[in-house]
C-alpha cells in the first residue's frame, strides 16, 4: 500500500512546490532510515553521516562532468555504483573508527566529516575548492522536471528500507542488537562484532551516499559547505529520534513530519538563522517529551491499553504484577544511578 | 630552521589556549560521561560578549574575562541541572547530542545578533610584538597563553586542594561509590559543568583577539577540541594538556612549511595515526561496556 501510494503521489499532485517538497521528505526519510542502521541498531552515535552524503554529490558532480557519462536518465545509473563504492571505500576507515565506543565514537565520526570537507575545500583540482561544481542540468520537460528525481528517491528509500528489513530479520540484526547492549558480552558469546559492525557502517554509509548523488543531480550544484553539512547529520538524527530510533518506519515518520515543517518554515521566515535555533529547540523538545519517539511511544500506550483491559478482565496474580511493574516504573523514574 | 622554531614558539602560545579550552571538556567529561559539544559555542559566544565589552564599554579583552568567567560558570551548571540532569538516565550519547543542538541552537542566535562577517577583537596591543634572540613573540599571544597558563593553574589548585575537587575527582573516577562516601554527586556535576564552560568563556576571550570568529567559526574549534579529546584520552588531565600543546604546534609548523590549507587537516592525520595504533588515546583507558 505504501508503495502504491508512493508511486501515485506525483501524479496526484503535480505542483511544482509540492514535488519538490516531496523529493526533500523522501531524501530524509532515506537517510534517516539509513543512519539507524547503525546509530540505532547498532547503537554507535554517529554523527558525521554528513561527510558520506558529500562523498555520493561530489562522485556524482565528478562523474556526470569530467568523465561525461550523457545526461538525462543514464545519470541515474551512477547513483547504485557510487553507492556501492562509497560502502566499499569507507571500510578502512570505518574498520579504525569502530575500534572506538560511545562517545570516542560520536567525536571521531564528526572529526571524518570535517576531514572530508578539508579535502572538498582543498582539492581544487577535483573539487573546484569553495568555487563548487555544478552539474549538468537534466534535460527533463519542465513541467515535469521532479518527476524523475521523486521516483529515484522513491526506489533508493524502498532499496533502504529493504535493507532496514532484511537486517532487522536477519541474523546480522540480531548480532547487531547484541552488540548495541552489550559488546563485551556477545563478543564474548562468539558473535563476530567486528565483522556485523563493519556491514552496518559500510550499508549506512553507502545508502547515505547513494542520496547524495541524487540529490546533486536535483540541485545541479554541489559545494563543500552545503553538500557536507552538520545540520544534515543533526536533521537525520532529530528525525529517527522522533520517529522512534531503532524502528523500522521511525525514520520515515519522522521525516514525513520534520521536512515539511522545516521547508514551510524557510520558506515563510528565510532568516537561515532562526531556522538553527528553530531547529535546535525542536530537537530539544522532542529529546525531552518523546525521549523514545513517536511510534515506540504509541506502541507503548497500546500495549498499557490492552494490559488494561486484561487487568479488568481478571486474574487478581496478573493485577499484582501489573502494580509491581507500575511501582517499579514510578521509581525508575525519580531516581538516579 | 629559523622557521620552524619561530612556528614552534607560535605554535606553544597558542596551545596553551586550546589546553585552557580542552580541560573544560575533559572536566565536564569526567564528570557527566558527556563530551560537551558545545564547548566550542560557549568559546565564541564570549568571545562576541567581550568584542561587545570591548566596543560599548572599551573593557580591556584581558579584563572582561573577570565578567565571562563567572557568567559562564552560571551558565554551564544551569545547563547542567535543566537540561543534562533530566538525561542521567539515559546513555551518555544522548546527553551528547542533546549539547550538539544546543552548540547549533546558540550558533542561530549569535548569527542572528551579530551577523555572520567575521570579526575580531583589537586592543591597542595588537599588533605588538617583542623579538627575543631573533624570534618574534606576538604580544596577543603571549598574554592568551599566560591568561590561559595562570587559569589552568587555579583550576589545577581547585582539583587537587580544596574539597570540591576531591568531589569533582571522585565523581569522575566513580559515581556510585563518591555518592557513597556522601558526595552530593548532582552537585558536584554541576560545578564541574559550571567550571568547564567557564574555561570556554577564558579561552573565548582571548581567542576573539588572536582570530576572526563568527558562528561558523564553531566547527573549526569544534573539530580541533574533539581530535585533543581523542588524543589526550577524554577523562585525562595532562594527556589534554599535552595533546593541545601538540595540535597547536602540529598545525602552526604545517600552516609555515606547507600551507595554512592543510594546517588542520594534519592534526587529524597524526590523530588517525595514533588511533590506528592506540584506540584509546594516548594517555587513555580502554572503555568496558557499550556506553
Amino acid at each position: 500500500m505504501f508503495t502504491a501510494l508512493l508511486v501515485a503521489l506525483p501524479l496526484i499532485i503535480g505542483q511544482h512546490w509540492q514535488v519538490n517538497l516531496l523529493v526533500f521528505t523522501l531524501m530524509y526519510a532515506g537517510l534517516a532510515a539509513a543512519w539507524n542502521l547503525l546509530g540505532g541498531y547498532t547503537g554507535y552515535p554517529a554523527l558525521g553521516h554528513g561527510a558520506f552524503f558529500g562523498i555520493g554529490a561530489y562522485a556524482m558532480a565528478i562523474g556526470t562532468n569530467h568523465i561525461g557519462v550523457g545526461a538525462g536518465y543514464r545519470s541515474f545509473l551512477l547513483v547504485l555504483p557510487i553507492a556501492l563504492a562509497t560502502g566499499v571505500a569507507v571500510l578502512p576507515i570505518a574498520r579504525l573508527l569502530m575500534r572506538t565506543r560511545a562517545a570516542t565514537f560520536a567525536l571521531l565520526s564528526i572529526t571524518v566529516m570535517f576531514m572530508v570537507q578539508t579535502f572538498a575545500y582543498n582539492l581544487r583540482s577535483l573539487t573546484h575548492g569553495s568555487e563548487g561544481i555544478s552539474v549538468p542540468l537534466a534535460p527533463f520537460p519542465a513541467t515535469t522536471f521532479e518527476r524523475p528525481f521523486y521516483y529515484a528517491m522513491a526506489a533508493l528509500l524502498a532499496l533502504t528500507l529493504l535493507v532496514c528489513w532484511a537486517v532487522r530479520t536477519s541474523k546480522l540484526g540480531l548480532s547487531l542488537n547484541a552488540v548495541r547492549d552489550d559488546e563485551d558480552r556477545a563478543r564474548g558469546l562468539g558473535v563476530q562484532t567486528e565483522l556485523v559492525k563493519l556491514v552496518a557502517f559500510a550499508l549506512s554509509a553507502g545508502l547515505t551516499a547513494g542520496f547524495g548523488a541524487v540529490w546533486a543531480y536535483y540541485v545541479t550544484f554541489v559545494f563543500p559547505g552545503f553538500a557536507i553539512d552538520p545540520l544534515l547529520s543533526l536533521g537525520v538524527i532529530l528525525m529517527a529520534f522522533l520517529g522512534g530510533r531503532r524502528t523500522l518506519w521511525g525514520p520515515v515518520v519522522g521525516a514525513a513530519l520534520i521536512v515539511p515543517a522545516q521547508q514551510y518554515f524557510a520558506y515563510r521566515y528565510g532568516a537561515s538563522h532562526l531556522y538553527l535555533v528553530a531547529y535546535a529547540a525542536l530537537f530539544l523538545l522532542v529529546i525531552y517529551l518523546l525521549p523514545d519517539g513517536i511510534i515506540p511511544s504509541i506502541a507503548a500506550r497500546l500495549t498499557r491499553l490492552t494490559r488494561l483491559t486484561t487487568r479488568c478482565a481478571h486474574t487478581p496474580r496478573a493485577h499484582i504484577a501489573d502494580s509491581i511493574a507500575d511501582k517499579d516504573s514510578i521509581t525508575d523514574k525519580g531516581e538516579r544511578v | 630552521m629559523h622557521l620552524l622554531v619561530q612556528a614552534t614558539i607560535v605554535g606553544i602560545l597558542i596551545g596553551g589556549v586550546y589546553a585552557l579550552l580542552a580541560s573544560g571538556q575533559t572536566m565536564i567529561y569526567g564528570v557527566t560521561r558527556t563530551i560537551n559539544f558545545a564547548q566550542a559555542i560557549f568559546a565564541i559566544l564570549s568571545a562576541y560578549l567581550t568584542y561587545t565589552l570591548f566596543g560599548a564599554l572599551g573593557l580591556d579583552p584581558l579584563l572582561s574575562v573577570l565578567v565571562l568567567v563567572p557568567a559562564m560558570f552560571v551558565v554551564g551548571a544551569a545547563m547542567y541541572m535543566v537540561l543534562i540532569r533530566p538525561l542521567a538516565r539515559s546513555s551518555g550519547e544522548l546527553a551528547l547530542i542533546v549539547l550538539y543542538a544546543i552548540g547549533i541552537g546558540i550558533q542561530g542566535l549569535l548569527d542572528l545578533v551579530y551577523k555572520t562577517n567575521t570579526r575580531l577583537i583589537t586592543p591597542s596591543y595588537t599588533d605588538l610584538s617583542w623579538t627575543v634572540a631573533g624570534f618574534q613573540i606576538p604580544a596577543v599571544r603571549f598574554f592568551a597563553c599566560l591568561l590561559a597558563v595562570a587559569v589552568l593553574g587555579v583550576l589545577h589548585v581547585i582539583r587537587l586542594r580544596t574539597k570540591l575537587g576531591r568531589a569533582l575527582r571522585a565523581t569522575a573516577e566513580n559515581p556510585v561509590a563518591a555518592r557513597l562516601l556522601g558526595v552530593d554527586v548532582e552537585r558536584t556535576s554541576a560545578l564541574g559543568m559550571g567550571l568547564g564552560v567557564a574555561t570556554a568563556g577564558a579561552a573565548g576571550a582571548v581567542f576573539g583577539m588572536i582570530f576572526p570568529f563568527n558562528g561558523n567559526t564553531q566547527y573549526d574549534l569544534l573539530s580541533k577540541l574533539l581530535s585533543i579529546g581523542v588524543l589526550g584520552g577524554m577523562a585525562s588531565m595532562p594527556g589534554t594538556i599535552v595533546a593541545a600543546v601538540v595540535l597547536g604546534v602540529i598545525e602552526s609548523v604545517v600552516a609555515a612549511e606547507i600551507s595554512p590549507d592543510w594546517s588542520a587537516f594534519s592534526f587529524l592525520v597524526v590523530l588517525f595515526c595514533v588511533l590506528s595504533v592506540r584506540p584509546q588515546g594516548l594517555f587513555g583507558q580502554r572503555l568496558r561496556g557499550a556506553l
